[in-house]
């Protein structure tokens, strides 16, 4: 059996567990041991500026996509089968469409000439085009797109397990739908969103292209260190302490959501 | 009779709005890339096939796009049976360490990809790899192989093991009894991991970035290096013919699996 597994094995351990053992030796080893990567990472401006706005940015997205995916899941359950199919295919359906694509898709929606700011013109809404992109606002609606489906499909898979018996007899005790939803199905869709909010705050704590092609060079998000410091400035040290400590912080955050829920719930969805 | 009440109605009002927000990106990229105009205008002015031919006649193009798609088959190739075998070995056996080896094979999931996109820039760096083909290969099976784990462990969920247990005891071995008796009932997820994994290698690009170079590049590397400098409306036809290409798969991935449970 272990034979089996060999194959598979020898490739993750070779090109995942190898590569993240080299980021982590390299940034405390350069001509002997040094804490200096991890220093700068703590204490220079631009590492700490970057790191505080990534996890702005990722908070943002995550209660933005929880707000809006919420609703969504708790139609698509409480519809109809055929109906509830056909807006989780809604949901699923940009899932499959490549990041880049959807990032070239918001660049012509949300560009100074693009079809948001024309369609607002011809309204006669606005005489100038608003800054709709290359800047924040245009990395956290692109992100949030592309993260969304992440959050609605572990909401609809806790939902799907709440018994309707149980909002029937809240009814029939004489609570009013509003105090049923709040006292009984919110309480019990927990597992859902902590599984959601997770996977959400997780993928976009290491987000790349969507802020390097939509943020304009402004919004210098963690990962966006980590490559310029190998690209531009050659600093593989900083580079991989940079890496190392968004690792980490990841691994930190499965790690307490895991006393609360089982891990596989959380990444079942991916 | 069920009472609309004006909670319901604001429910189905704000579904729809996250639902024209979800597809709307998704469908404005045909239009474009059928657009005659040389910059973006919206409606298009008038039709035209010119970014289209722009893409099928431009060699670099061309070139990055037989990588993507050789990159794509050789990882299903090589992901689909070292998945299969590594999901077969976990779920029939029953050594503690196989829990720690499925955790393993999920880490390509967890670890975030620029995280492994440079880790595995810096590997290759001193092996020679960087810029190769079969750097590029062995990257994407990596990242390809929790999708065909993931797959066929659902798939071997549903399958009853004593099945190979009876053709073993009348006198097969143990590797003719998978084929002729667990193969055939888990071929549906098999497939559809196979595709999974196809779709990711397509679809790849922040790896590609770092480790990819020269004649050897993706179409993903060419379109973020040329969505970075300017907005080009060929990138709108390959992203269609993309996007069409990749839905194509998923609904044969989903039908698969549909019949298989």
């Amino acid at each position: 059996m272990l034979a089996l597994v060999s194959p598979a094995l020898l490739v993750i351990l070779a090109l995942i567990v190898l590569p993240v053992g080299w980021l982590a030796w390299q940034s405390i080893y350069h001509d002997g041991f040094t804490l200096e990567n991890y220093r700068r990472v703590f204490t220079e401006d631009i590492y700490w500026r970057s790191f505080a706005l990534t996890f702005e940015i990722s908070l943002a997205v995550t209660v933005i996509a929880l707000l809006l995916g919420y609703p969504v899941a708790y139609l698509a359950n409480s519809v109809p089968k055929g109906w509830s199919i056909l807006i989780l295919s809604l949901v699923v359906l940009p899932f499959w469409t490549s990041v880049l694509v959807r990032a070239y898709a918001w660049l012509a929606l949300l560009q100074r000439t693009g079809v948001i700011n024309q369609f607002l013109r011809y309204l006669d809404v606005i005489s100038e085009p608003l800054a709709l992109v290359h800047n924040t606002l245009g990395t956290v609606v692109a992100t949030v797109h592309i993260l969304l489906p992440f959050m609605v499909l572990p909401l609809y898979a806790t939902m799907q397990k709440i018994p309707g018996d149980l909002m029937q007899a809240g009814a029939s005790l004489g609570a009013s739908p509003s105090l049923t939803f709040f006292r009984v199905f919110l309480p019990l869709s927990l597992p859902g969103v902590l599984a959601g909010c997770t996977m959400v705050f997780v993928l976009c704590l290491g987000f790349y292209i969507t802020p390097e092609l939509l943020g304009g060079g402004r919004t210098v998000m963690v990962s966006m260190l980590v490559s310029r410091n190998v690209e531009l400035y050659n600093q593989f040290g900083a580079a991989s302490a940079v890496a190392v400590v968004l690792l980490a912080s990841v691994l930190v955050i499965f790690f307490i959501v895991s006393r609360f829920i089982s891990l596989d719930r959380v990444l079942g969805q991916k | 009779m069920m009472r609309v009440s004006s909670a319901r109605i604001a429910l189905c009002v704000i579904s729809a709005l996250v639902l024209v927000y979800l597809i709307l990106p998704v469908l404005i990229i045909a239009p474009i890339s059928f657009s005659s105009a040389r910059f973006l205008t919206f409606p298009p002015p008038s039709l035209s096939l010119r970014w289209y031919q722009s893409y099928f006649s431009n060699p670099a193009w061309m070139q990055a796009t037989r990588v993507t798609l050789t990159v794509a088959f050789l990882t299903v190739v090589i992901a689909t049976p070292c998945g299969v075998a590594a999901a077969y070995a976990i779920s029939q056996s029953k050594l503690r360490i196989m829990r720690i080896i499925h955790m393993a094979l999920l880490l390509p999931l967890v670890v975030p990809i620029i995280i492994t996109a440079i880790g595995i820039f810096f590997v290759y760096a001193r092996v020679g790899l960087v810029a190769t083909m079969p750097g590029l290969v062995l990257a994407n099976v990596m990242l390809g192989l929790p999708y065909v784990v993931i797959s066929v462990l659902a798939g071997l969920q549903s399958f009853d093991a004593a099945q190979e247990m009876v053709a073993r005891s009348l006198g097969m071995n143990r590797l003719r009894s998978f084929f002729a008796v667990t193969l055939p009932q888990i071929k549906s997820s098999v497939v559809a991991g196979g595709i999974f994994a196809f779709i990711s290698a397509m679809d790849e690009t922040i790896v590609a970035l770092f480790i990819s170079g020269g004649q050897y590049q993706p179409l993903t590397k060419r379109m973020f290096t040329a969505l970075r400098d300017e907005i080009d409306p060929t990138i709108a036809a390959i992203s269609t013919l993309m996007t069409a290409a990749s839905f194509m798969l998923v609904l044969l991935a989903s039908a698969r699996q549909r019949r298989n449970s």
